[in-house]
């Protein structure tokens, strides 16, 4: 069985192969749907006439509007398995994933993990504000980590940031930062945690050349560290990488499921027409 | 060896093993939890005592952003209070000359408006709190009660300033008294009170969005019910009205504070049963937010 992978090749390790053999799943996503509804939407929202006449001839407002970004979606993953999702934008990729991790409460179907799945990000807790040090402290706060776990880990958050390499940055507010130094800072500090299930969402494309090498190694450390990895990018090539098998969503509907190299090959194929 | 073509699994079939289980039997066999299930009551409590960092970093960091621009800083934090003070002091203790019935009528007045406005901001904060925070909700894992109780413990440090330039001005009225100590018991009864409240009102703002705008209008006849720039003790009303207006919990703690803090309110000026009218709405309305908020946190997120 083993030889049948080694197609995808990547940066898998037999002990992975190995595991997936044993299919312990890790997650099982079964009929899932997802619906976010939008307020604000319609047109004439902003007309105050319109919205008086709309009360008065008692229709429904037209201002929320819903849109049904997963349609569907069943599969089960595997401990050990790292997998791809792809999909033009808007297919529902980012969707899933959060999904997935609970963070947006499926309309119909159910979703079981081992766990606590996580994604990898942290943007939303930082403060632009408030200095590298203070933001390092409160993204791992708000990732969950104690406060000894930070204390300890701080010093290689940032020195794996690189913030420090051209004087100390670290004490000044992050909306002195260059856009990529922000973005390296964030992402030091969302990768200084391991994960049971982890959940990457194109953060490989951050930083210099140097930075994005240091990033995917350390991406390639999480994925040890996880028992299943779930990686949403644009990059083929990042996905043949590092991923064996490959999940591909249209219009938020399961195109394909399988190994890296058939549904990317399919998918380029599709995409080509 | 196996062809490749094995390996394309039907969407959602267990392989190997478990060929023919469901996709529930499947998660209950090797004990998978639904994703972003609420959690009893008692784990919520826990997983959000082990938050209380992550709360306490989150208000302070917010309180700290908020100044970042301005060239004085963090002085603000007293100035404001002062300067509102000042506003007070011009208006009606210079001009108007009001309150010849209270004594002490500018402390009388500061008192009150601070202890208000430590409820009302509390109050529209709490009620933002998660459809502002959308994109934290909906990047990373916590118990969504830590924003709701975030926001109120910045008012709360707001007031804690507001607080020390009060003491200052009450000491132009009487010195320092035994009663000042029963400042913390009032604050702490106000503080559950209003994140009792933020976290109600989290809840609903979350889900009608319309709440903020709406919120300004209640929060200000709520002022003119809790006498906040009269005293109640003086007008005269039905008993119906009296009552309601006595057991208004904001007046509760306002009445509470004016009288450890003022030598010129005694206690035969309370109304009856004022201490416990102060720890019951503390206890039934931080409680009862708090279940009421826990009752939906599955739901936050999807805006």
């Amino acid at each position: 069985m083993a030889e049948a992978t080694t197609g995808t090749a990547g940066a898998r390790t037999a002990d992975a192969d190995r595991l997936v053999e044993q299919h312990i799943p890790t997650v099982v996503v079964d009929g899932l749907h997802v619906v976010y509804r939008v307020h604000g939407a319609g047109s004439g929202k902003g007309s105050a006439t319109s919205a008086l006449s709309r009360i008065v001839s008692k229709r429904r407002a037209p201002s929320i509007r819903e849109v049904h970004a997963v349609r569907g979606v069943s599969f089960i993953a595997y401990k050990g398995e790292s997998i791809g999702l792809i999909g033009s934008n808007g297919s529902g990729k980012s969707t899933l994933l959060k999904a997935v991790a609970g963070l947006l409460p499926a309309e119909r179907g159910s979703v079981f993990t081992h766990g606590q799945p996580s994604l990898l990000g942290v943007n939303a807790a930082l403060m632009n504000d408030l200095t590298g040090e203070r933001n390092v402290i409160l993204g791992g706060l708000a990732m969950g980590m104690s406060q000894d776990e930070i204390r300890e880990r701080y010093q290689s958050i940032v020195d794996f940031s690189g913030i420090n390499e051209k004087g100390d940055f670290i004490s000044l507010p992050m909306r002195t930062y260059s856009s990529g130094m922000a973005a390296r800072l964030r992402f030091s500090i969302a990768a200084a945690k391991s994960h049971d299930v982890l959940m990457i969402d194109e953060a490989l494309a951050t930083g210099d050349a140097r930075f994005q090498r240091r990033s995917e190694e350390r991406i390639r450390e999480l994925r040890k560290e996880a028992g299943t990895v779930f990686l949403v990018s644009h990059n083929n090539k990042s996905i043949r990488d590092t991923c064996n098998r490959v999940i591909w969503l249209e219009k938020g509907e399961l195109i394909m499921d399988g190994p890296t190299d058939e549904v990317i090959k399919a998918y380029e194929k599709e995409n080509k027409r | 060896m196996s062809t490749v073509s094995e390996h394309i699994r039907p969407a959602a079939v267990a392989g190997g093993p478990d060929q023919g289980l469901s996709p529930a039997q499947l998660a209950a066999k090797y004990g998978l939890s639904v994703s972003g299930a609420r959690p009893s009551l008692p784990a919520y409590v826990r997983q959000l005592w082990s938050r209380r960092h992550f709360i306490v970093a989150y208000a302070t960091a917010r309180l700290t952003a908020m100044y970042t621009k301005a060239k004085l800083g963090q002085l603000w934090q007293v100035m404001t209070p002062l300067l509102n003070c000042a506003v007070y002091y011009l208006i009606f203790g210079i001009l108007l000359q009001t309150g010849k019935h209270t004594p002490h009528f500018v402390q009388f007045l500061c008192i009150g408006v601070f202890i208000f406005t430590f409820t009302q901001n509390a109050v529209m904060a709490g009620t933002r709190s998660i459809a502002d925070n959308l994109g934290l909700v909906r990047a990373l894992h916590f118990p969504r009660a830590c924003l709701p109780i975030s926001f109120t413990i910045i008012q709360l440090q707001q007031l804690l300033f507001s607080m020390i330039v009060l003491l200052g001005i009450v000491l132009f009225a009487n010195l320092p008294m035994a009663s000042w100590a029963l400042v913390l018991p009032i604050l702490i009864l106000q503080f559950v009170f209003n994140a009792g409240l933020a976290l109600a009102l989290a809840r609903v703002g979350a889900k009608v969005t319309d709440t903020a705008q709406l919120m300004p209008f209640i929060l200000r006849t709520w002022m003119y019910a809790s006498g906040v720039m009269f005293n109640i003790a003086n007008i005269h009303v039905p008993a119906w009205s009296k009552t309601l207006l006595d057991v208004n919990p904001i007046a509760v703690y306002i009445d509470l504070m004016r009288f450890a803090l003022l030598g010129s309110v005694h206690s035969d000026v309370l109304p009856p049963h004022v201490w416990a009218w102060a720890v019951g709405w503390a206890v039934v309305v931080g409680l009862g937010g708090f279940v009421y908020f826990w009752k939906a946190e599955e739901e936050y997120g999807r805006g």
